[in-house]
């Protein structure tokens, strides 16, 4: 193999790049990206949080005086954009970014430069949205922005040219790096790694990123479409014109639904890895597992009206979507099965992940059950746009993606900083995030039924509502608190926690075999996978003593020159480039002003230019 | 990496001079016929005119991704990689024209 | 893409793939699958939206404006457009020479091939830009009607494709130019006519669905 001798001028290039804030702006490091991600939607984790509990304050009791109505509405906009868009999905992100490589042996994604363009447009999106905060006039309109309400006609001020622009904006991070992940996963799987012997995991995402890379165009259409109308006066949703109002609707949830199973997914993936570690048993039906996500995703296109069953589509469509809805409770039903095959006869060991792992069972079953109780046209006549609704999704979306989220994040800690959390301080944030979770959302299911309806900033006295909400105000600050130990624990134990090794919980797969923290180049050799579950062999085997395990004195890994492992340039480009497409989008925001926007735009063309015609690493002599 | 690409050269050996002006033919004899139909009144009023075109038209499709895309040389992958959305795509865009009232039993 | 992937093919021997296929490949098709969605909900908007505009103009048929009393013939003219799809399709013919000469080494069919293509591109939105303005002077704007903003919208688009393909074509023939495109080359320029045979079969399907469909 060739020695790598870089010319001088990209050696001194490289010198800047190696150290400091440089290091962080022009990383090409998917273990960097994917900590750039985890950082900003741990921060977008507590603005949501905060809106949440503003919301919360306002509801403590009848005619709430909190916050105006006007206000109210922003920030249960806001609250929902900021989950879904800056909050669950970034934080999957995070894992992708991280652990999928690692997961399949491999050095980097397949196109690097893209994964960080990806995140910079990302956070570019998250800024660009929250932004309206600063003018008081951040989007109003809910997280779905039903048009024509969103319409100029109906909301004049800037509020959702915002939401519009900023949705746009995410998109393009999300398309990028979905067309990355779904190369990576097919092309750069270590010698040995057939799909169906890849980590849980990587399945998931992978379906998921099909998911991504289908349903983002079709919000990209529904927004465009929006965009046009509210700046240049188009008429896909103007009613006078002969619009229906049900395009809007349509298009959103074509992508709405498959955005479900897309913020669902890798939560899956994650406690699909924690569950058989603490159960020291592999996952149960592997094959299930992977196939029922492939049927999840395909049905996933075919149940977006059960979100419209009130909008009078007929008894036809109604029907065919109830039952489309009705069946894809099963791919999803098994996978709860094969979980507790897992856990049923294992040696469980209840580490912090794994508590998560558990509860994320159990809440999304909830969730899942009043999901099934929607399928229901009639029954859904009833529920649609009440707190039985608003209960459901945070049942599936806390009690599922986040517990799941957090089990991962516990049980990956290890891997990203090379230390160990707190199991002490975890198990107090556990059983706080548990109890305040249920707190808040269980009440809502009888809110709903007794008849309180979502949205609506303040409701009357001797509605027999009041307890309930004191509840679940009570519950949202229980959850605060537990979030606020949380990120306690997760900054001191970069500090003070225990140095881990390389496989502190007796693990099986690849990401386990190596350093922890991975050098940059991960994996010293590529190594040749036989199985599943290559660190276990035949056998699982007990497992630690201790969870976690002591870490042995390794020797510090050697450096990727050392080894003449080539590694990608840092560069700076992906982020010039995502600093034009915000000076594009700024300069439409702000009065369509033409040559702000034509500047964005060149800056964009010839960053583009600039790095495609750029060889990622440096050329061998 | 494939960039003496012998897989690639190999499919491109299947496709050549030859079945690309085949291709280019029927390509344009096609649009000729499509076009030549729409300026028959007689025959756009009968039932056979709009699937006569939407047929041409997926023809032409088929067979410039077929060919000029080579997928029936290459690789499944590619063909997954498109059908598959393609089938979904088409699905989701029938549905649509159903739901709103532009396909089905006419009841204007 | 274009000679970033060029650099990695050739520093990068000990690059392994599961597939031995070529990642920009992939990620292209991956992309070209994503993009039938999203010209899908265009062209599904425009068929929901089809016969629904309040006003005039129509594409296939003549509407009286009840204010003023003028007649708007039927806008929309199938000779122009059955030249201009004439013109794309012949395009795809030509890029599937370009990149055949670029498997051959032909150095010089490789330029004149690329050329030919990127000149029928160019001709193809040359046509565009006439219709456009033409309707545009016929009293048809984006936001005229449902017809106009779906139509526009929808065709301006595929333009916009047509577009960046044409951009890059040129950006390959500068290349082509400058250090000369050979074998080596031959997955990159592939990777642009997969690119660009997609906007063609968008647009057959734009072409039978807008303009013959009445």
């Amino acid at each position: 193999m060739a020695t790598i001798v870089a010319p001088p001028s990209v050696a001194r290039h490289q010198a800047r790049y190696e150290t400091g804030i440089w290091s962080w702006l022009a990383t090409t490091d998917h273990k960097r990206i994917g900590k750039l991600y985890l950082y900003t939607s741990l921060l977008w984790f507590f603005v949501g949080g905060l809106e949440a509990l503003l919301i919360r304050t306002q509801l403590w009791g009848p005619n709430g005086r909190f916050v105006t109505a006007e206000t109210y509405n922003q920030l249960f906009t806001m609250h929902g954009t900021t989950m879904v868009f800056l909050v669950i999905m970034p934080f999957s992100a995070a894992f992708f970014n991280f652990l999928i490589p690692l997961q399949i042996g491999a050095r980097d994604v397949a196109f690097p430069r893209l994964n960080a363009f990806s995140y910079w447009v990302f956070l570019l999106g998250g800024v660009f949205m929250n932004v309206s905060w600063l003018l008081h006039a951040a989007p109003d309109a809910g997280w779905f922005g039903y048009a024509p309400l969103t319409t100029k006609a109906y909301a004049p001020g800037i509020n959702i040219d915002f939401w519009v622009l900023g949705l746009q904006i995410l998109g393009l991070s999300s398309l990028a790096a979905a067309f990355n992940f779904i190369t990576t996963i097919i092309n750069l799987r270590a010698p040995g790694m057939d799909f169906m012997k890849m980590p849980v995991f990587t399945w998931m995402s992978f379906v998921t990123q099909f998911l991504l890379a289908l349903s983002f165009p079709i919000i990209t259409v529904a927004v465009t479409f929006l965009m046009l109308d509210r700046f240049y006066g188009t008429n896909f949703y103007t009613i006078a014109a002969g619009a229906d109002p049900l395009l809007w609707q349509h298009l959103f949830w074509l992508f709405g639904h498959p955005e479900v199973y897309i913020l669902i997914l890798p939560a899956f993936g994650l406690v699909s890895e924690v569950l058989p570690i603490f159960s020291r048993k592999p996952l149960f039906g592997y094959s299930v597992m992977v196939y029922s996500a492939m049927v999840i995703a395909f049905l996933g296109f075919g149940v977006w009206a059960h979100h419209m069953f009130a909008v009078g589509m007929g008894r036809v469509a109604d029907s065919a979507f109830a039952i489309m809805t009705m069946l894809i409770g099963i791919p999803t039903g098994v996978k709860i099965f094969n979980w507790i095959g897992t856990l049923w006869g294992g040696r469980l060991r209840f580490t912090t992940a794994m508590k998560f792992a558990i509860a994320l069972i159990a809440l999304f079953t909830i969730g899942g059950i009043s999901g099934v109780m929607h399928s229901s046209p009639p029954s859904d006549l009833q529920q649609t746009d009440s707190y039985f609704i608003v209960a459901h999704f945070h049942y599936v979306l806390f009690g599922g993606s986040m517990m799941g989220l957090f089990a991962g994040l516990y049980f990956y800690y290890p891997k990203i900083t090379g230390r160990l959390m707190s199991e002490k301080i975890g198990t107090v944030h556990f059983w706080m995030t548990f109890i305040g979770m249920n707190l808040t959302f269980f009440p809502m299911h009888f809110l709903g039924l007794n008849g309180m309806p979502r949205r609506t900033w303040t409701y009357d006295a001797n509605q027999g509502w009041e307890m309930s909400n004191q509840m679940a105000t009570v519950g949202a600050y229980l959850l605060g608190a537990a979030t606020l130990l949380f990120a306690y624990n997760w900054f001191s134990s970069m500090k003070k926690g225990p140095v881990a090794g390389n496989d502190p919980w007796g693990a099986a797969t690849l990401e386990w075999s190596i350093p922890s923290p991975p050098p940059d180049y991960n994996f010293a050799v590529i190594p040749t996978v036989t199985s599943r579950t290559p660190l276990w062999g035949a056998d699982p085997g007990p497992g630690p003593v201790t969870y976690p395990a002591p870490a042995g004195n390794a020797a510090p890994p050697k450096t990727a020159a050392q080894l003449h492992i080539t590694m990608p340039t840092a560069t700076i480009k992906p982020l010039i480039a995502a600093l034009g497409l915000g000076v594009m989008f700024t300069g439409l925001i702000w009065h369509k002003n033409m040559p702000v926007m034509l500047a964005g735009a060149a800056i964009f063309v010839a960053s583009l230019y600039n790095w495609l015609l750029t060889p990622l690493e440096p050329e061998h002599h | 990496m494939s960039d003496h690409a012998p897989m690639d050269s190999h499919d491109q050996a299947h496709v050549d001079w030859g079945t690309y002006k085949w291709v280019a033919l029927v390509l344009f004899v096609m649009t000729v016929v499509e076009v030549w139909v729409y300026y028959i009144p007689a025959f756009v009023a009968t039932p056979w005119f709009v699937p006569t075109i939407l047929i041409l038209g997926a023809i032409k499709f088929a067979i410039v991704v077929m060919f000029y895309m080579h997928l029936k040389y290459d690789k499944k992958l590619f063909r997954a990689l498109f059908v598959g959305p393609l089938l979904i795509a088409v699905s989701i865009l029938i549905a649509l024209l159903f739901l709103f009232g532009q396909l089905g039993p006419h009841t204007k | 893409m274009a000679t970033a992937a060029l650099a990695d093919a050739h520093a990068g021997e000990h690059h392994y793939t599961s597939t031995g296929l070529n990642s920009n490949k992939i990620a292209i098709w991956a992309f070209i699958g994503s993009e039938c969605f999203f010209f899908a909900s265009l062209i599904s908007t425009y068929l929901i939206y089809k016969g629904k505009s309040v006003v005039g103009p129509f594409p296939h048929e003549a509407w009286t404006n009840p204010a003023t009393g003028k007649v708007m013939p039927a806008i929309l003219n199938i000779p122009v457009t059955s030249m201009s799809t004439f013109v794309l399709l012949m395009s795809s013919l030509f890029m599937v020479l370009a990149h055949a000469a670029v498997v051959r080494g032909d150095r010089k069919y490789s330029k004149i091939w690329l050329l030919a293509t990127a000149l029928a591109g160019a001709t193809f939105l040359g046509f565009q830009a006439f219709e456009f303005t033409s309707f545009v002077h016929e009293g048809l704007g984006l936001t005229t009607n449902l017809f106009g903003s779906t139509f526009f919208v929808l065709t301006g688009f595929h333009g916009a494709h047509v577009t960046a393909g044409v951009l890059w074509l040129v950006t390959l023939l500068f290349i082509d130019y400058k250090r000369g495109l050979g074998p080596r080359d031959a997955i990159n320029v592939d990777i642009c006519a997969l690119y660009w045979h997609f906007v063609d079969v968008v647009w057959i399907a734009i072409f039978a669905l807008v303009y013959l469909i009445r």
